[in-house]
């Protein structure tokens, strides 16, 4: 297992305890963690993704966004074995994740970590027991040397001091620092954020963004961002994809999108309510409707009508 | 017509794919129950979570059905003067029947509703997920131990419901309504066969906490991760499983006596 040492004194949000053994190089900007290839993802009789092809490259921070509904949280759970696709490949340091046999998918596991929107803290155990929680399910570490790097990762996100508290006594920002703690443990290659930056007051905000930023360059882990935050997200990201309608709008640099001529580029940057992406929703005439078409009728006025 | 055939249908096709998917659920926990013999403590914290946590509920149960038992028992017998059976009168019904089914009921609604409501609640936080993106496996970690712990459980508080339900019958027999104590311990003991009476109702028993226990976790795992989804899993937990007792208690009893 690699594990991350501590190095020199602790600088902005605990940044000196991450691990500077792993220096981003030329290549890592070059070379893909996840490769998805033709990716086609239904749920029900909603086709969620049709062919979808994207490359995320390593050691950088690449952000997913796009309007809600589109499949970005789909999108990281294919991405983690988690869902299958009906067609598709997607390669995470080229194993093809859904032709993986459990075991395989699991020992892949061990190197990839996940933010949950919630948190998904175990809420039987406290801070402590929650962020060891991986090594003692994986490792056979003593518990002297578990407690160590458990109090350098709380160190790390800024929350030693709450090692004894259970998750319902943390804030939504607390949790997901904790969160962050966790998943880094095990030293993963890459880690996925599913809105990391929702709900959170100013602060939180700032605290999980200079988080993820020094987690990723002190580590070298390649980071996926899937959030709605656009400046936020967009101030930290190398590489930002915008998904709608099941397919890849746009992809490149933050700038690179700030200067693109797309218009549905710029009224998800704009936030502007009309356009490409529609205001209204596909639905009758509006004047047949309100004339008194059935269709759409709840069953209460049918009922009393 | 055709519309109401068409739900009837589809209606049975959901049910069956449920109960396919139920099996294949089951199969995958029972795989996981071997690597619960290097990692006993998993087991141990259920055992306490499901066994001991339930204990008082199936004592004090156990206390007032021997009581009753004891009074019905002894109006019946008294008119034929046979009062001096009431010890195997009610070592029989208990050990055959009552002890099991009711100590199954008793678990259903008391550790089969708390597994589900857990096991669910933990699907809606993401925590099932969130262990699973973890490389844990909840087969292993979540599952195995909750059904190997209610196999083991359930006979065991049976055996202690009938032996609490016999001192209560004790009680109101001998002690208040004046049944010989001798007469009521020694007919117990010449007319109630271990093998036959008391393993009977064991085995009773264990069938009772491996289909609840399945049931409890397969409705928490299957269940829609909503506060409603929780609450409906839960309830379907309680009446899944006390039909399915019932139900079996009458196909084991025919097979078996």
């Amino acid at each position: 297992m690699r594990l991350a040492g501590k190095s020199g004194q602790t600088g902005t949000l605990g940044a000196g305890h991450l691990s500077m053994s792993n220096v981003i190089t030329s290549e890592q900007n070059t070379v893909p963690l996840v490769k998805i290839q033709d990716l086609h993802f239904q749920r029900g009789s909603k086709q969620i993704f049709s062919g979808i092809d994207m490359e995320i490259p390593k050691g950088q921070i690449t952000t997913i966004m796009g309007p809600s509904g589109t499949g970005k949280t789909t999108l990281l759970k294919l991405i983690g074995g988690q869902l299958k696709p009906s067609n598709g490949s997607i390669e995470v340091e080229g194993q093809n994740v859904p032709k993986l046999s459990r075991s395989a998918l699991y020992t892949l596991r061990k190197r990839m970590g996940m933010l949950f929107q919630s948190g998904a803290l175990l809420t039987d155990f406290n801070v402590f027991d929650n962020v060891a929680f991986p090594l003692r399910e994986h490792t056979t570490l003593p518990e002297s040397l578990i407690r160590h790097l458990v109090l350098m990762r709380l160190h790390a996100v800024g929350l030693r001091g709450a090692r004894d508290l259970y998750p319902a006594e943390l804030s939504g920002g607390m949790a997901r620092r904790v969160a962050l703690a966790r998943a880094l443990i095990l030293d993963p290659m890459m880690i996925m954020y599913d809105e990391p930056f929702t709900g959170q007051d100013p602060i939180s905000m700032g605290v999980l963004l200079e988080l993820i930023k020094t987690v990723n360059s002190a580590l070298g882990i390649t980071s996926i961002i899937v959030s709605h935050d656009l400046l936020e997200s967009m101030s930290i990201s190398d590489y930002v994809v915008i998904i709608s309608d099941g397919r890849v709008v746009e992809a490149g640099s933050p700038d690179a999108l700030r200067a693109s001529e797309s218009e549905w580029v710029q009224q998800f940057l704009n936030g502007t309510a009309d356009g490409p992406v529609p205001f209204q929703l596909d639905a009758p005439d509006y004047r047949l409707d309100l004339l008194g078409a059935k269709s759409g009728a709840s069953q209460y006025s049918a009922d009393n009508s | 017509m055709i519309d109401l055939l068409q739900q009837f249908g589809r209606g049975w096709i959901v049910l069956f794919e449920r109960l396919g998917r139920a099996h294949l659920f089951l199969f995958q926990v029972l795989l996981g129950i071997p690597s619960l013999f290097v990692r006993l403590f998993l087991l141990t914290k259920q055992l306490y979570s499901t066994g001991v946590m339930t204990l008082l509920i199936i004592l004090v149960s156990g206390l007032f059905v021997g009581m009753v038992l004891a009074l019905q028992g002894y109006n019946s017998l008294v008119r034929f003067g046979a009062e001096e059976a009431l010890g195997q009168f009610v070592a029989l019904v208990l050990f055959r029947e009552l002890a099991p089914v009711l100590t199954a009921l008793l678990f259903a609604g008391r550790a089969g509703s708390a597994m589900t409501s857990e096991i669910g609640l933990m699907k809606a936080t993401e925590q099932l997920a969130g262990l699973e993106m973890m490389a844990v496996d909840p087969f292993k970690r979540i599952y195995a131990p909750r059904l190997l712990a209610g196999f083991i459980v359930v006979p065991a508080l049976t055996a202690m419901f009938g032996t609490v339900a016999i001192l209560g019958g004790h009680l109101v027999g001998v002690e208040m309504l004046g049944v010989d104590a001798g007469a009521y311990w020694s007919q117990m003991q010449s007319e109630v066969s271990f093998r036959y009476d008391v393993l009977s109702g064991m085995l009773k028993a264990l069938v009772f906490g491996f289909v609840i226990c399945w049931i409890a976790i397969f409705e928490g795992a299957d269940c829609i991760p909503t506060s409603e989804g929780v609450s409906s899993a839960t309830t379907h937990t309680v009446v899944y499983s006390s039909l399915a007792v019932l139900g079996l208690d009458f196909v084991l009893t025919a097979l078996m006596f």
